[in-house]
């Protein structure tokens, strides 16, 4: 119990004495993931989209697919990225590897599927009517689109707090990409790990603290817009 | 509109943030260097004292992936790494044999322990020699845990096992964790259990442990560090002149005068023995 005190205490002294390497190692956690799921947002919402508007052969295929990769682990993603962009790897030539770049590659790659299925989800749950009646109305296709995608914003929402949880906190693929240099790849969670290796609990927790506090915080603002646009 | 606000408003994050990460000026490739090391020489926070000193000289920016010796060399055989920093010499050898590596230099030395819980219920506590240590934990059956992750405390527990002519795989009592070497002197604690370990990171973590060092002194368990730097002629994406420097540096006085001063202040004893440039004989290799 004590420990988990000083846990407590120590990250209280790291945030209100703003100790610049913690500083630091937030803001890359806050950057990387944030980025990635930006990134995602636009992928996941333009495909899951046009995957839930259109009519095609196998859609319920690519649906489970992108369902099935809502859970993809983040090791294995982490793994697969490193084999991609090893220096004789396939894109060696970027020469990213060990950089915030390749960790923000592999939290896209995870956070896409989540924003996607969300997506798709959100889109096909509208009443099925809304579509012709817009498009009654004399909207153009595009028009349509656009006004489905705004209809759905609420879950949209949802999806992007899913998406962007489940990057800043994963581990695994961070680790294997980023490689967790002191003060270029290291983020909050790669940090917790090898504190924990080091024996230093208390900083450890306090690292988790903190990485609880930024979800929360963030969290918490997206689910006031969320609330203040709750249709009528 | 006024739906629209939030949807600007993410642009103008996303922009906001694109900004950020072009903003952190990508050093030139050839400056960086790639460091594949052993867990232990970053959780005993040697490096933490030397790469900056480095760094600073040079002008070189590490990339430090603090991996496993087997994990190390394993990214060596491929060109994934410019330098090592490792202790695991049956399989340095094997490495240099194969053309992999264009240099290996000795650096440094410590010593592997065997630690244990405070009761010792194998009774191995003195035993001059780590094969009787071994064999008496195989025969009381007490729990002991392996790193299990070919790195180079494992390929040393594994000779030492082999000394002991004992088969410690699939018996109950031996368990692997295939974590670093802190993580799994935690396990260790937390089951009561034996375990090899190398000092450094032993004394880095001791407070809280609960665990003693029970056999120590043995000739077989001298842990001993080279530095290698990856060969440019197989791998030509190596940055060999990067590594070059960095072997060069672990092995100046400078370095050496350092890696002898670690530890000294925090455990009133060195962690670690610089050795460069003596004759690899006269450590018993």
């Amino acid at each position: 119990m004590d420990l988990i005190l000083d846990g407590f205490r120590m990250a209280w002294h790291l945030l209100v004495t703003l100790d610049k390497e913690v500083l630091g190692v937030t803001l890359l956690s806050l950057k990387v993931s944030g980025l990635a799921t930006l990134i995602s947002l636009l992928i996941g919402v333009v495909g899951g989209t046009v995957i839930a508007l259109a009519e095609f052969p196998g859609k319920r295929i690519l649906v489970s697919v992108v369902n099935t990769s809502m859970g993809l682990p983040p090791v294995v993603v982490g793994l697969f990225v490193t084999i991609m962009l090893w220096r004789n790897g396939p894109f060696g030539e970027w020469e990213i590897l060990y950089t915030p770049a390749a960790m923000v590659i592999a939290q896209t790659v995870i956070a896409s599927p989540i924003v996607m299925g969300i997506s798709i989800a959100a889109i096909q749950n509208l009443p099925p009517n809304l579509r012709l009646q817009i498009l009654a109305l004399g909207a153009s296709r595009p028009q349509m689109v656009w006004l489905l995608v705004r209809e759905a914003r609420l879950p949209l929402l949802a999806a992007i707090m899913a998406g962007f949880g489940g990057v800043i906190s994963e581990v695994g693929a961070s680790i294997m990409v980023g490689g967790n240099i002191k003060g270029y790849t290291r983020v909050l969670t790669t940090a917790t790990v090898m504190e924990t290796g080091k024996g230093n609990f208390d900083t450890a927790i306090a690292l988790g603290i903190i990485l609880l506090l930024i979800c929360f915080a963030i969290n918490y603002l997206l689910t006031l817009v969320q609330q203040r646009e709750r249709p009528r | 509109m006024k739906r629209l606000n939030t949807l600007t408003l993410l642009m103008a994050a996303a922009a906001l943030l694109g900004a950020f990460l072009t903003a952190s000026p990508a050093k030139a490739a050839s400056k960086n260097l790639i460091l594949a090391t052993t867990t232990s020489t970053q959780d005993s926070g040697l490096l933490d004292v030397l790469i900056p000193v480095f760094e600073k000289e040079s002008g070189y920016m590490v990339k430090t992936i603090a991996v496993g010796s087997g994990q190390a060399m394993a990214m060596g055989e491929k060109g994934e790494a410019d330098v090592l920093l490792v202790h695991s010499p049956e399989a340095e050898k094997k490495f240099m044999d194969k053309g992999a590596g264009s240099s290996r230099r000795l650096v440094m030395h410590n010593d592997f322990v065997i630690v244990g819980p405070a009761g010792d219920p194998a009774k191995i506590r003195g035993e001059k020699t780590s094969a009787e240590a071994f064999k008496k934990i195989a025969q009381s059956g007490s729990i002991f845990l392996s790193r299990g992750d070919n790195s180079g405390t494992h390929a040393k527990e594994k000779g030492l096992w082999k000394g002991a002519a004992v088969t410690p795989e699939g018996q109950k009592w031996y368990q692997q964790t295939g974590l670093g070497m802190g993580q799994t002197l935690n396990v260790t604690a937390e089951k009561k259990g034996y375990t090899l370990t190398d000092r450094a990171t032993y004394l880095a973590l001791k407070k809280g442990l609960g665990l003693e060092i029970l056999v120590e002194g043995d000739a077989k368990l001298l842990n001993i560090y080279h530095v290698i730097e990856v060969n440019t002629a197989k791998w030509p994406k190596v940055n060999g002149p990067a590594g070059k420097a960095f072997a060069d540096f672990m092995v100046s006085k400078k370095a050496q005068e350092m890696i002898g001063k670690f530890g000294v202040d925090k455990f009133g004893a060195p962690l670690f023995f610089p050795d460069a440039g003596k004759k690899p004989e006269s450590m018993g290799l």
